[in-house]
């Protein structure tokens, strides 16, 4: 008997689904990008907000956090920290780093002015409202 | 060894395996700074260890792959590489821009590497993996432009196997799939969405089609099986790789702000994604099955065969483990994902890496396979290395599910650092697995150190003969 399941039928089926997907994704993808603005309230994006996200980027705090469960698991959620912990402790924390307690995990100083600290909790505020489909599951993150 | 151009990938693997141990060691330091926050602290804090860890990890691979695209591409297309003098300026470009990076991390606080390097013109600093200055990312972009037209030139004046278009193809995609290191949104949700373009786009579905192209080309090489056959495997395996993965990116999707459908199309497709893993398990036994030759190269073989079998585990199990959108709402986030994250990376590609190393390395030393001595170092690293990631594996999921459990459930759940308290015997654990496999990964390395190549006993010499 001759092959029934050739080679070019295997690429095809390779092609043809990888398109398709692809396809479908893209779609998606399009439908997605008109729903976030609504589900993380893009419009409360305010220049702090943007201004305390750039200190969070160029600090590398998920090298040590997570963000939404992304980043390193070295250090407690982000997302939902200023619901956990409330801005005056937030910002009191950071100017207290680091603890140098023995054997404890160290979070370095990063020398933030006061307004800087304002900006990073404006952001970590904003960042708590962002529709997660209730995640994480409780205040702890 | 057919074609002298072949040569180039020798720098290459050479470099790969160096970073690798780098690597392992950033590992260990990270590792054991769970254990001792203080450790090397100021000097060496937790983040630059872990960025040095993972961002090696990329480079060693990217290393590796390259050499492999220029061993296998000529030998493929039966043709001289395009440019070897290309290929060689490109790795060096390559590793000095690893290793100055490496350095800037090291030395230079990360928001004052920033500033120096132009962040503020084109924001693209701070998302994992992607820690690495704009100007190293153009770099980047730069050295696999020139991969790409070396390869795609040699690839227009020879033959144009399957199999090297497979190869070709996915380093087009990996190239491709880089680019949106540049598009860096201000709305979180939308930047974390297309980070996984770059992430999941890349192990999830692309480099899949590489770990493919690579196997098949050992197997074809070492068990002289009709490549036809090799060929249609592969396009079966890649197929049913993007059919899942594609919508099954929609897995990181669960919790970071996406739309609710995600949760079901995420958890639908992504639990089909082991299918591909166990169709190269199949795949690669199958071909061992149906061998036409005994190739000496021992130890490469059982790299080949080792890499579909763990990457199965680390991928494949691990990572449906914590696919499912029910699970993943309380382990997302945890050290199972770290668990999932070794065992995936190390099975899938630096195992492959390792199987092309040990295939090509003694033939670009000129031999068919080295002594069987040494195959027994090479092969001794193997099982230290794969067993020792297992542990590290497992002490990382008993980490995971202490969490899970403590911080995620129940009615009074604990806060972070109280339960990671409770699972320093895990942290332990695995501090001593990644010694075990800094352990193993010495007894590989002193194989390349042994001389002699592989002796045939009299009676096989007599078969030869025959």
């Amino acid at each position: 008997m001759q092959q029934v399941f050739t080679k070019a039928m295997a690429r095809n089926i390779f092609l043809g689904g990888a398109a398709f997907f692809l396809i479908i994704y893209l779609v998606l993808t399009y439908d997605t990008w008109q729903q976030i603005p609504v589900r993380d309230h893009a419009d409360k994006m305010t220049p702090a907000v943007v201004a305390g996200r750039y200190l969070v980027d160029t600090n590398d705090c998920v090298g040590c956090h997570t963000i939404n469960g992304e980043g390193a698991y070295f250090a407690p959620e982000l997302d939902n920290v200023y619901k956990r912990r409330g801005a005056a402790f937030i910002k009191a924390w950071i100017r207290s780093q680091p603890t140098g307690v023995a054997g404890r995990r160290q979070m370095p100083h990063f020398n933030f002015s006061g307004q800087q600290l304002n900006d990073i909790v404006a952001y970590l505020k904003w960042l708590s409202n962002v529709d997660t489909n209730n995640w994480p599951p409780n205040i702890q993150g | 060894m057919k074609y002298e151009s072949q040569r180039v990938a020798k720098p290459y693997f050479i470099a790969a395996l160096a970073l690798f141990a780098g690597q392992i060691v950033f590992g260990l330091i990270a590792g054991f700074q769970y254990l001792d926050g203080t450790f090397l602290f100021p000097e060496i804090p937790f983040d630059v260890a872990h960025m040095s860890h993972t961002n090696l990890l990329i480079v060693w691979l990217l290393m590796a792959f390259m050499g492999a695209a220029y061993y296998i591409v000529p030998e493929e297309a039966q043709t001289e590489l395009y440019s070897p003098k290309l290929a060689l300026i490109t790795f060096w470009v390559f590793l000095g821009a690893a290793v100055l990076t490496l350095f800037g991390y090291l030395f230079v606080p990360y928001s004052q590497l920033a500033a120096m390097t132009g962040d503020k013109l084109l924001p693209t600093m701070g998302r994992g993996y992607l820690e690495q200055p704009l100007p190293v990312k153009i770099g980047i972009v730069l050295v696999a432009l020139s991969l790409l037209f070396n390869i795609t030139m040699t690839l227009l004046k020879g033959r144009k196997t399957s199999l090297n278009l497979i190869l070709i193809g996915a380093l087009w995609g990996l190239a491709l799939l880089f680019l949106p290191a540049f598009y860096f949104p201000i709305d979180t949700v939308k930047a974390s969405y297309s980070w996984w373009w770059i992430v999941h786009g890349w192990v999830e579905g692309d480099w899949e089609l590489i770990l493919g192209a690579l196997l098949g080309f050992i197997l074809i090489k070492m068990t002289g099986v009709d490549r036809e056959i090799v060929e249609k495997w592969l396009y079966v395996i890649i197929a049913m790789t993007l059919v899942t993965g594609i919508i099954g990116i929609g897995h990181h999707y669960y919790f970071i702000g996406a739309p609710r459908y995600w949760i079901w199309l995420g958890s639908i497709f992504s639990a089909l994604e082991p299918i591909p893993f166990i169709l190269l398990i199949a795949f690669a036994f199958k071909m061992l099955l149906r061998r036409r030759r005994e190739h000496p190269n021992k130890a490469a073989m059982l790299w080949a065969m080792g890499t579909p079998i763990v990457a199965f585990l680390g991928a494949g199990l691990w990572g449906f483990m914590i696919t499912l959108a029910p699970v993943q709402n309380y382990v997302h986030g945890t050290n199972l994902t770290a668990a999932h994250g070794h065992l995936a990376f190390f099975g899938a590609y630096a195992m492959v890496s390792l199987a092309i190393i040990s295939y090509a390395m003694p033939l670009l030393r000129g031999r068919e396979a080295n002594s069987a001595a040494a195959q027994r170092w090479e092969m001794s690293g193997f099982w230290i290395m794969v067993i020792s990631m297992i542990g590290i594996t497992l002490a990382l999921t008993g980490a995971g599910i202490v969490t899970a459990f403590l911080q995620r459930m129940g009615a009074h759940p604990l806060g972070f650092m109280q339960v990671q308290s409770k699972e320093r015997v895990f942290f332990w654990l695995r501090e001593f697995c990644g010694l075990c496999f800094f352990g193993g990964l010495v007894v590989y390395l002193r194989s390349f150190f042994m001389s002699g190549e592989y002796e045939y006993s009299d009676e096989a010499i007599r078969a030869l003969a025959s």
